[in-house]
């Protein structure tokens, strides 16, 4: 394990967690919402938005799946350290981290039963942009409708007519993230 | 004051119930099992809304605490020196000036405005639970979407009484989908669940089950064409403010059979009372 996979976590884990996790909480609850967060310093190709979110979230009772993008040894260790995750296969996970590519297919993440939708995956997906939009998003947390970058024209089915199962992302860019729970619906502009 | 971690509880019980937070609002209605903590108060003065409140707290929040609409009642008052002390955040009375309210069966008159977090103390999370009382049934009753059994419930309450008897904890369908159990919140405050620009959180503590409404999410009173949803008040004015819109309680002045009836939220009340007053100053 090199140095620098010991480096990069909160210094105040306490009032940055909780900061971090009110982003996410805004995002996912006001999807098109794009938050800024602050406090990690994961080693490349993690941002700091994934690292925040992992800090925030991932613990021993997390199983993680890394998509090959992601799948390197400083970023495995980098994770154990700070928040000892176990990883393992995408139909265990219940976060996965990755770049959009690296992620599909989607089906083989678990999407909760009929009667615990909350046993699904959530997907920590590293974009490239949050702008400019590429779909039209309404639902749940929407205001009439708000606008998103999604990384790929097959994002707008992934959850289409299974709710109340389902995926949900965040979508991590630099020191920003958004949110796209289920609920969301999403058309390409 | 560092005795505490911030806001109680510690960082593992925080994300558990941050992760289940973020799937209860992703799942609009759908109750989320968590592994709820002993907090130190008993079970039915909020533990949940507290487990929920501890984890969503950051120290630039604004507190407001609210039992049936009043910020001076017992559980209000414990509960905002609770985390006074243990995260030392600022309070408030006002509730536009609060970023996260807690609350217990009352949802506050004045308007909720984006940023805003409106945190629910459930003392039972399953609007199903006194028709069915397993919780594999209830379960596999949402799982199906099998809510016939509540509509049975009101139409028994009309052949009873007349009219949909239920008064508080009146159920509610969540964007078509998730029968849920507003708290014990009168039925008048149901209108104001629906297309709220605050998220709502709800945290049952005994029970263990959080669930959410994100903002702007369409929440239903359940009802019959022929018998439809209707909120109800005491139908008189507040005897302090004189607001015929707020919901009011009654109180017992003498043993005599005198009452009055008062604005259930104080910070409402008072705030209306001062208006009033400046004024009557000016004139």
């Amino acid at each position: 394990m090199d140095a620098i996979s010991l480096q990069g976590g909160f210094a105040e884990a306490a009032p940055e967690a909780a900061r971090a996790f009110r982003a996410v909480l805004n995002a996912m609850a006001r999807p098109g919402t794009v938050e800024p967060v602050a406090g990690a310093r994961p080693p490349a190709p993690l941002s700091m938005a994934a690292g925040v979110v992992l800090l925030t979230l991932a613990d021993t009772t997390t199983p993680m799946h890394l998509a090959p993008s992601h799948d390197l040894p400083v970023v495995r260790d980098w994770i154990t350290f700070h928040t000892g995750a176990p990883f393992v296969a995408a139909g265990r996970a219940v976060f996965a981290l990755g770049d959009w590519a690296g992620l599909a297919p989607l089906d083989r993440f678990p999407i909760g039963t009929s009667e615990y939708p909350d046993r699904a995956a959530t997907l920590i997906v590293e974009v490239a942009a949050l702008a400019p939009a590429t779909h039209r998003l309404t639902g749940p947390g929407i205001l009439d409708a708000a606008q998103l970058r999604l990384p790929g024209g097959e994002a707008a089915r992934l959850n289409a007519g299974r709710f109340p199962l389902g995926l949900d992302l965040i979508l991590c860019c630099g020191d920003r993230l958004a949110g796209v729970p289920r609920t969301t619906k999403l058309e390409a502009l | 004051m560092n005795d505490y971690n911030f806001a109680y509880l510690d960082e593992q019980t925080k994300r558990m119930i941050r992760r289940a937070l973020l799937k209860a609002v992703a799942i609009p209605g759908y109750q989320v099992p968590f592994a709820s903590r002993e907090m130190p108060m008993p079970y039915g003065w909020g533990t949940g809304g507290v487990q929920v409140t501890a984890a969503c707290l950051t120290p630039e929040d604004v507190l407001k605490v609210i039992d049936q609409g009043a910020d001076d009642t017992t559980n209000a008052v414990s509960i905002r020196k609770f985390f006074q002390r243990t995260a030392g955040v600022a309070t408030t009375e006002h509730t536009g000036e609060a970023t996260l309210i807690q609350t217990r069966h009352r949802i506050p008159e004045t308007t909720l405005h984006e940023g805003q977090i409106l945190v629910y103390q459930v003392p039972i999370p399953e609007p199903l639970r006194f028709l069915e009382p397993r919780e594999t049934e209830t379960r596999k009753m949402h799982a199906l979407e099998d809510y016939g059994l509540m509509h049975v419930k009101l139409y028994e309450d009309i052949a009873r009484h007349g009219v949909i008897a239920t008064a508080y904890a009146y159920p509610v369908k969540v964007e078509g989908r998730y029968v849920m159990d507003p708290s014990p919140i009168p039925k008048f405050d149901n209108p104001k669940l629906s297309d709220s620009a605050a998220l709502q959180l709800f945290g049952a503590g005994r029970e263990q089950r959080i669930y959410a409404l994100p903002p702007y999410t369409t929440v239903v009173s359940l009802d019959f064409e022929d018998y439809p949803f209707e909120p109800t008040k005491a139908d008189h004015a507040c005897a302090l403010c004189g607001s015929a819109e707020s919901y009011l309680d009654e109180v017992i002045m003498d043993d005599a059979g005198g009452r009055m009836f008062v604005c259930s939220d104080t910070d409402y009340c008072a705030t209306r009372r001062a208006e009033q007053d400046k004024s009557s100053a000016k004139i």
